[in-house]
């Protein structure tokens, strides 16, 4: 199975009326993926033996006529725990760990007879944008072989664009499902903060880190996370907020929706053919007669270092567990206990999450904690404002989702700074714990993917799949396929 | 301007370790990332209470109901690199520093 | 030189609850390791805290009977540092909003009253215990790891050992009373750290203060601080200075002995516990708890010396835990005498429990035998040395003392009907003992009376007896 010429309707059509079973779907998912791995690098783990018995198990249960996810192979990004398949957050430190216990998503998505085909490649620990801070190995992007999948969700993105599966779910701190959804020409939703269970994602920025799904048909993505949300006694974060049926929302027309075009979002170091593209898109969407207004977000500007502060600190203290101890890499030949702390986190932790951990640690340190991390608190506050001044009155902001296309395997790996920049525009959405999209808007000249970024007011993820859907019917660009061009790996 | 001596101490907080030439690396990145964050001083945020999380919610609690279903010592026990009659063995501390929560 | 000296003490007491502070694992003692934990307790990638309702009304309950001013708007902070006791590297507690704050006690030293402030009190997560393996290895057991703590921060209001000792009795008492916690130090549910300093009497500034720990009782809190007040003193007077430095108190030699000198204070990174939302706390559930707080011992010991007619002293005995004073309560309910029932507790009960080295609920003694018992001696039913008898029996066995004295045959003879044949029987078979009577030989009396209980097989009432037997003696 190649889940590129198919949809989720389709395929339950399949397994409903016996011309596919659930075995027969693992099986070839198992083969596409196996016959692309040399090419991109999508996955940590595979999981083949366990889906496989849960296949059976279906296929001998019958998949329900009413239950559109049984029998559908899926892929989590390896940060999201799952009981007996290894779980590494692609990290040294963690390339030896198996879980205990399933995450929360992981639970609802196979109650709701999904099967988790494997661990998707990430940045390590989410931290990065590119998905080549990964312990393991790079991932490719399917677009253009010789460039980066985005990141930090990276692997998920580039298994659900080859066609590897039908959806994947990645976690999104400060863009890391939506940028890689760019980059990838794929949709990718980060849901409202609070709308889906944390409970085993291992944790970057606690108060940023939300998990989401991808896919490549919008439509498809609706009825995931109708069951990936909900209040969850195991995350006091999570909302009790109600959870709408999201499919309704796919195909509802957008006259009259009211969007906020910001200013900052086509500023300066914005690339011309992601520009063009977008504003292809907009242009698209009046026609379907939603109704545009240029705003500002005045404090986006201040975004990145705020974040890099907040969400570095947070990283510090959650990464300490990681210590050598309980579970996880220990270092070899310690002699005492600084020792195992020392030498177990210096040898099991990359660059990327070092830097991290570093920031983070000085902003929180005695003497720095207010200029640092109470500082960046209270502008977090100014951003987060400026986003619910705008949304009292729009229904949607829309702009690009990441400043330019995916960019070569390596060029940016020495300088951090220019990569933490790439980040400004899908950082806010986490600043201010609102949900966001982003959605295939075309390609530029050299067939890369360029994204349009969608965000909405708080828990109102169903008037992104109303503009999305929308937006994807008039384009169809899902009937483009990657190319799995100027590769050598 | 960071210093070395600082992001040494930053470094022993976070129990990592850098050689010299790391170190002198570490340093000069960091330090670009702090002058990235000095744009924040610009920011008059005088009477801004800060935000630290994002949920809906408030008075989140759970009743005081044990539950034991969940994975046995064994399975608890199954990741520890080096343990011994159910406990957690680590080389011995001897850094007596903090001891105490 | 004089000095004087100034303590404060900071508390840990653990709140009883079924489950730990964040996590659902059960609370126990005496568990084999690790079993009472959950992937919580193992700090597991992925896992997040959810905080337990009931330690946290029971950290009100104390604050209010501390009479602590609760904090409205609060929320969890983390507190980092690494050990392997501690699976996170952070202890998830309250350091910018604690639970309540402004609260206070009143000592007694002396005769002298005194208040004692409390600065702050939060509640927060105990750490797992290390045991140190004389094989060059640690061993972490994590059953502790997640217990509820309280956090008691007295303010530096103390100005001796004395007065040190009467502030953690109070404040064990006190809290003993609200059943937040069983507050016992040898099981290590009470906890203690002093910080202690002196200064030249009139001296403003404050000397430099020691901290000492590894206080396993409160008899070593003052042994240690007076200690201390020695040796600072000593430090002062050859000109010395006081370090700022952490101590442990040896039991064997009754010295303190250095454990670190501390240098700059320690960083600990607090911030805002993301992973928890933050907590408004409303009147009427502040309300609501005070309203289920027990009478507190001061209270209760007024009452059972205005009401009871307790001497002052024994009330106070009474009230000392709160076991025994509900005990006692109950066996009044039962309708015990009052008075009898604080004598036979403060003397057969505690003696019992003292050469037993037992709790009262330790033992079978319900409050309803001991009242049946005392009513069974106060109508005569049972001689005082049967008595000690039944006490013996209900004490270890939990058996109905009624029924037992019944069954057993041990019911005294206080009938006279029953009583006038034996005894005139006896007089008309000891002729002489009757004329030594007449004689003014007040031993004769004993003989008979001895021979009356021999007859009866020692169950005739003494009372009875004596009264029959002048009256049949004068007779003759």
């Amino acid at each position: 199975m190649n889940y590129l010429e198919t949809d989720l309707h389709s395929l339950h059509q399949q397994l409903v009326n016996h011309e596919l079973t659930a075995v027969d779907l693992v099986k070839s998912t198992m083969a596409t993926i196996d016959e692309h791995e040399s090419q991109l690098n999508a996955f940590i783990t595979t999981n083949q033996k366990k889906a496989l018995a849960a296949a059976e198990k279906l296929d001998a249960e019958g998949i329900p006529a009413d239950n559109l996810l049984a029998g559908i192979p899926v892929a989590y990004k390896d940060n999201i725990v799952t009981k007996g398949v290894r779980t590494t957050a692609a990290s040294h430190i963690l390339d030896n760990f198996n879980p205990v216990y399933d995450a929360t998503i992981v639970e609802k998505l196979e109650a709701a007879g999904t099967i988790n085909v494997g661990k998707t490649n990430m940045d390590e620990f989410a931290m990065g944008s590119s998905t080549e801070s990964s312990y393991f190995k790079p991932t490719h992007n399917p677009w253009d072989l010789s460039r980066v999948p985005g990141g930090s969700s990276g692997g998920s993105a580039a298994a659900v664009a080859a066609g590897d599966v039908l959806a994947a779910f990645g976690s999104d701190t400060g863009g890391s499902i939506r940028q890689p959804s760019a980059y990838n020409g794929i949709f990718g939703l980060k849901p409202t903060y609070g709308r889906v269970s944390r409970w085993g994602l291992i944790a970057f920025g606690s108060s940023f880190d939300q998990l989401g799904v991808m896919t490549r048909r919008v439509k498809d993505a609706a009825p995931f996370l109708t069951v990936m949300s909900g209040h969850d006694g195991k995350d006091s974060t999570s909302s009790q907020r109600p959870v709408p049926d999201f499919s309704q929302f796919i195909g509802q027309d957008i006259k009259g929706l009211k969007i906020a075009v910001p200013d900052e979002f086509f500023g300066q170091g914005i690339a011309d053919d992601v520009k063009a593209q977008v504003e292809k898109g907009i242009k698209q969407l009046v026609e379907q007669g939603a109704i545009v207004d240029h705003v500002q977000l005045p404090h986006t500007k201040y975004a990145v270092p705020a974040y890099y502060v907040l969400a570095s600190s947070e990283a510090s203290s959650n990464l300490q567990r990681f210590d050598g101890i309980r579970y996880g890499f220990r270092a070899e030949d310690v002699k005492n206990l600084t020792d195992v702390y020392v030498r177990t986190r210096s040898e099991g932790f990359g660059p990327e999450v070092k830097r991290r951990i570093m920031l983070g640690t000085f902003a929180l340190s005695s003497g720095y904690y207010d200029a640092y991390f109470n500082k960046a608190a209270k502008v977090r506050t100014l951003i987060k404002q400026d986003f619910e001044e705008i949304l009292k009155t729009h229904d949607l902001i829309v702009g690009p989702t990441a400043p330019d296309t995916p960019f070569l395997i390596g060029a940016n790996v020495a300088d951090p700074i220019t990569l933490y920049m790439k980040d400004i525009l899908t950082i806010s959405a986490n600043m201010a714990g609102v949900p966001a999209a982003s959605v295939p808007a075309g390609f530029n000249a050299a067939g890369l993917p360029v994204g349009m970024q969608m965000i909405a007011k708080r828990f109102d993820e169903g008037t992104i799949f109303r503009a999305a859907s929308a937006f994807e019917e008039m384009n169809q660009y899902y009937l483009e396929k990657p190319s799995f061009k100027g590769g050598n790996a | 301007m960071i210093s070395k001596d600082q992001v040494a101490h930053v470094a022993e907080l976070a129990r990592l370790s850098f050689t010299d030439a790391e170190l002198a690396h570490f340093t000069t990145q960091l330090d670009q990332i702090i002058v990235m964050e000095h744009a924040l001083a610009e920011v008059p945020t005088d009477g801004v209470a800060p935000t630290t999380q994002l949920t809906d919610t408030e008075n989140v609690f759970r009743d005081d109901v044990p539950v034991t279903d969940g994975p046995s010592r064994d399975e608890l026990l199954q990741n520890v690199p080096e343990s011994k009659d159910g406990l957690i063995k680590v080389p011995s501390i001897i850094d007596k520093g903090e001891a105490d929560a | 030189m004089n000095f004087e000296t100034t303590i404060g003490l900071e508390v840990h007491v653990e709140l009883k609850t079924k489950t730990k502070m964040f996590s659902p694992a059960p609370v126990a003692y005496g568990a084999e390791s690790n079993v009472n934990t959950n992937v919580i307790d193992w700090g597991f990638p992925g896992v997040l805290p959810a905080v337990n309702h009931e330690a946290y009304r029971l950290g009100i309950m104390v604050a209010l009977a501390l009479h602590a001013d609760v904090t409205k708007e609060t929320h969890f902070d983390r507190k980092n540092y690494f050990y392997p006791d501690n699976p996170k590297a952070y202890q998830i507690t309250q350091f910018e909003q604690p639970l309540a704050r402004n609260g206070w006690l009143e000592i007694e030293v002396n005769g002298v009253k005194k208040k004692i402030g409390i600065e702050e009190m939060h509640v927060e997560e105990d750490a797992g215990k290390n045991t140190h393996g004389d094989d060059g290895y640690s061993y972490v057991d994590l059953n502790r790891q997640g217990t509820p703590l309280i956090e008691i921060v007295s303010k530096a209001d103390m100005n001796s050992p004395e007065e040190a000792y009467a502030y953690l009795e109070q404040l064990r008492k006190t809290i003993q009373f609200t059943g937040a916690s069983d507050v016992k130090m040898e099981e290590g549910s009470m906890r203690v750290d002093t910080n202690i300093s002196i200064r030249p009497i009139g001296a403003e500034k404050l000397g430099t203060k020691a901290e000492l720990k590894n206080l396993n009782s409160f008899n070593h809190v003052r042994l240690g601080l007076a200690y201390e007040e020695k040796r600072q003193a000593e430090v002062l007077m050859s000109g010395g200075q006081v370090r700022p430095e952490t101590r442990r108190f040896d039991e064997a030699s009754g010295e303190t002995i250095l454990m670190r000198v501390k240098e700059g204070s320690d960083d600990y990174r607090y911030f805002p516990e993301p992973d928890l939302p933050p907590f408004s706390i409303s009147d009427d559930w502040i309300n609501e708890i005070a309203g289920q707080i027990p009478e507190m011992p001061e209270k209760r010991r007024e009452r059972y010396v205005n009401e009871l007619g307790i001497p002052e002293y024994d009330a106070g005995i009474l009230t000392d835990t709160k076991e025994m004073s509900d005990f006692f309560e109950e066996s009044i309910t039962d309708g015990a005498d009052p008075k009898l029932a604080s004598n036979w507790l403060m003397g057969e009960v505690n003696a019992y429990l003292n050469a037993n080295k037992l709790d009262l609920a330790q033992t079978q003694l319900t409050p309803a035998n001991l009242a049946t018992m005392i009513q069974l001696i106060k109508d005569g039913t049972i001689s005082s040395k049967i008595a000690k008898k039944v006490f013996q029996e209900t004490i270890k066995k939990g058996t109905e003392p009624k029924a037992w004295v019944e069954a057993k045959g041990l019911v005294q003879e206080s009938d006279p009907t029953i009583l006038t044949p034996v005894i005139t029987a006896i007089l008309d078979d000891n002729q002489q003992s009757i004329e030594d009577f007449k004689n003014g030989k007040d031993r004769a009396v004993g003989f008979l009376v001895g021979q009356i209980m021999k007859q009866t097989h020692g169950k005739a009432n003494p009372k009875v007896v004596n009264q029959i037997l002048m009256g049949e003696l004068n007779k003759r």
